[in-house]
């Protein structure tokens, strides 16, 4: 991650990424010098609240701030490319072939006046230079692999004709129909009833091993995390406050924001807690981030820092093997109270 | 929770059917069978879950209860009195002991009124004094539910979406209602705010006394909240249980699958997970498939699924399940003996 010197590059790479939006009432800090490492055939999942700047981060990826009023510093680094100096032409000749994305909510990201087929047609003819018969082939065999069923006949079908989860499907063929090295998945199953949610899960999980491609799939469910990612970044107020394996994550966590998150859940798979333990107080405005820690005045541990929080911003350090974590608190310290305070309470009946 | 055999709610063959037409005259062709024959008993002091899928009929069931919508049949009884058909005038009374929580806090307060106005609206509708005039009640109630009673003149917009779901469930609580139901309480709030409005909801009901029926999508959720978990499917009910029963020996096939859908934190068991995949989506509640509604996704339909409807039927204590072939049920229960089947 950050503490990276040299060697070759990620497939995907983010070094101290901003992204920070001018308004009348303040300059809006949304992503606040993010930096991560993506390859090819892995999955990250990048987890937060609302307004932690995780759909942020992913529009910056594709490029999609350009041409608006934020400003974007930093690096982005795809296949050893170069984004955020790229010219807009640029960036726009990638998406869909290299890069692509799947909104969460299909309805209102597909075009109502066109048929689910003429949309995947027109993303697959501007990067390839094929007829028209050749591309509504390969639109149909695209629906076909993401498992609607009568591909020939849905392909004519505009978005409305189809229920939610088969619109979400339609979109990642959509999606996918180019081919895309890095997808990105902004709360794919979020609008979607749980047994619905578990097919494009699985179905996600299955077209990534056939196409061998990025994926970074953003949500606040850490449920649909575990299932799905390899790592896990944790975002906090447009930062990273912890990262690493998502064994690291869900066994060994050290941050206290990651603990609430984890104690704020009822869990289907343990037995019933009396109790939740929510975070206190609300997440922070983009615009006036506490000093400090920015979790600082949510935290239950803050007091155990000498007052270290409330005044310095901590780094995001290495704890052990590609575990970072961005806390006042020493390595020790948080071990105690994890094993001691937090993981007896989450596993109690 | 409760062990009172009072019901302060009971519904019977609760039915919803909004008429499709066609046409200049309206002529009705068909119609959208929301809720199709609903019983259940909601006991004093217990809080009940409703679960389903989108377009089960769960929302349609909370508004026949609270009287939004008018009932096409069935039954609804509350203390004994039967309030199905009640005019507006005569529902009014009544609605102090009934009230909703709902789903958006930003659709469901008016932006133009204060805090203040808000939460004092159904003291000024029902005509209540108190003892120290509405404004000091409606304070102590935002205490209650966690807000700071300075905020009386304050508008809904200058709060967070977590503290609106509080404003409104301070109007709900203003004039101690006896039933409280809940539409999707929390599911528009993040996960860390999402907790304290669950614990909010339980510490008030172990105050105030309270009778709630939640109605959720998220078994997580309902299972922390409820005591007693009915789960809907295309406008019928298929499982009534306790919460411990359903969730550990679910006997309808659907609840099962809906269970193992459910996306689980666990990173070291996700591959060993035994999960159970439902095919495609919920059909058409306007043309449901007939006897067994769950038939056509079921994996364990067979001929007499197409043909009877199986009947809710109690195979053990407190645990009624509508299912020709039910799992983890007693051997002695033969659910096509316990009551006579409906044939489709």
């Amino acid at each position: 991650m950050s503490e990276r010197i040299t060697g070759q590059k990620s497939f995907l790479e983010l070094n101290d990424l901003r992204i920070h939006f001018p308004t009348d009432d303040g300059v809006v800090k949304s992503v606040d010098g993010l930096s991560f490492r993506l390859e090819r055939g892995k999955t990250l999942g990048i987890v937060g609240e609302s307004g932690s700047g995780k759909s942020v981060t992913s529009l910056g990826v594709l490029g999609l701030h350009k041409g608006t009023r934020a400003r974007i510093s930093g690096e982005i680094w795809l296949d050893g490319e170069e984004l955020v100096s790229a010219t807009q032409e640029h960036v726009r000749t990638l998406r869909g072939k290299k890069m692509a994305m799947i909104f969460q909510d299909p309805l209102s990201a597909m075009h109502p006046y066109y048929t689910v087929g003429a949309q995947i047609i027109e993303a697959y003819r501007i990067h390839h230079k094929v007829g028209k018969a050749v591309a509504r082939k390969h639109a149909i065999d695209m629906l076909g692999r993401v498992g609607i069923p009568q591909p020939e006949r849905r392909v004519d079908s505009y978005p409305h004709e189809f229920s939610g989860g088969m619109r979400q499907r339609a979109m990642i063929a959509m999606a996918l129909s180019c081919d895309p090295e890095l997808l990105i998945a902004d709360e794919p199953t979020t609008a979607l009833d749980v047994t619905v949610q578990a097919q494009i899960l699985d179905l996600m999980r299955d077209l990534q091993q056939e196409f061998n491609s990025a994926l970074i799939i953003i949500t606040h469910d850490l449920g649909v995390v575990a299932e799905l990612a390899d790592d896990i970044l944790v975002m906090y107020g447009g930062k990273c406050i912890e990262y690493g394996g998502a064994e690291d994550i869900f066994e060994r966590p050290e941050h206290p924001y990651t603990w609430g998150l984890l104690g704020s859940m009822p869990r289907l798979d343990r037995e019933r807690t009396e109790r939740l333990m929510p975070i206190k107080g609300t997440p922070p405005s983009l615009i006036n981030v506490p000093d400090g820690c920015a979790f600082h005045p949510r935290c239950a541990f803050e007091g155990r820092t000498e007052g270290r929080a409330r005044t310095r911003v901590p780094e995001l350090l290495e704890t052990e093997g590609g575990h970072l974590v961005r806390c006042h608190l020493t390595r020790d310290e948080r071990r105690g109270i994890w094993e001691n305070e937090i993981k007896p309470n989450l596993e109690s009946a | 929770m409760s062990e009172s055999p009072e019901p302060l709610l009971s519904v019977q063959g609760l039915e919803k059917h909004f008429p499709i037409t066609k046409g200049l005259i309206k002529r009705q062709v068909g119609a959208v069978k929301a809720v199709d024959g609903l019983s259940f008993d909601v006991r004093k002091g217990e809080t009940l879950g409703l679960v389903g899928e989108s377009g089960c009929g769960k929302t349609t069931t909370g508004r026949l209860i609270t009287r939004l919508l008018e009932p096409t049949g069935g039954k609804i009884l509350f203390e004994d009195r039967d309030i199905t058909h009640l005019s507006q005038g005569s529902l009014r009374p009544l609605r102090r002991d009934m009230q909703m929580i709902f789903q958006d806090p930003y659709s469901s307060l008016n932006p133009r009124h204060t805090v203040g106005a808000i939460v004092g609206a159904p003291f000024r509708i029902q005509g209540v004094k108190t003892e120290h005039g509405t404004k000091k009640a409606v304070q102590d109630i935002l205490e209650l539910v966690g807000l700071n009673p300075e905020h009386y003149n304050r508008y809904p917009h200058e709060f967070s979406g977590g503290q609106r779901q509080r404003i409104g469930i301070a109007r709900t609580l203003a004039l101690k209602p006896k039933l409280i139901i809940a539409d999707e309480p929390v599911s528009a709030l993040d996960v860390s705010i999402q907790a304290q409005v669950v614990n909010l909801l339980e510490d008030l009901q172990n105050e105030l006394d309270l009778t709630y029926v939640v109605i959720a999508h998220d078994l997580s959720v309902v299972r922390h909240i409820s005591d007693r978990v009915a789960v809907m499917y295309l406008g019928k009910i298929v499982e009534v249980a306790d919460r411990k029963d359903l969730y550990e020996s679910p006997m309808h096939p659907y609840t099962t699958a809906l269970l193992s859908a459910v996306p689980v934190p666990d990173v070291k068991r996700r591959t060993e997970r035994e999960r159970i995949r439902l095919q495609g989506d919920v059909p058409s509640p306007i043309n449901p498939p007939p006897a067994c509604r769950f038939h056509t996704r079921c994996w364990k339909a067979q001929e007499i699924c197409k043909t009877v409807e199986p009947p809710l039927a109690e195979l053990a204590t407190g645990h009624q399940v509508a299912c020709h072939f039910p799992e983890n049920a007693p051997k002695d229960a033969v659910p096509s003996d316990a009551g006579a089947p409906v044939p489709a």
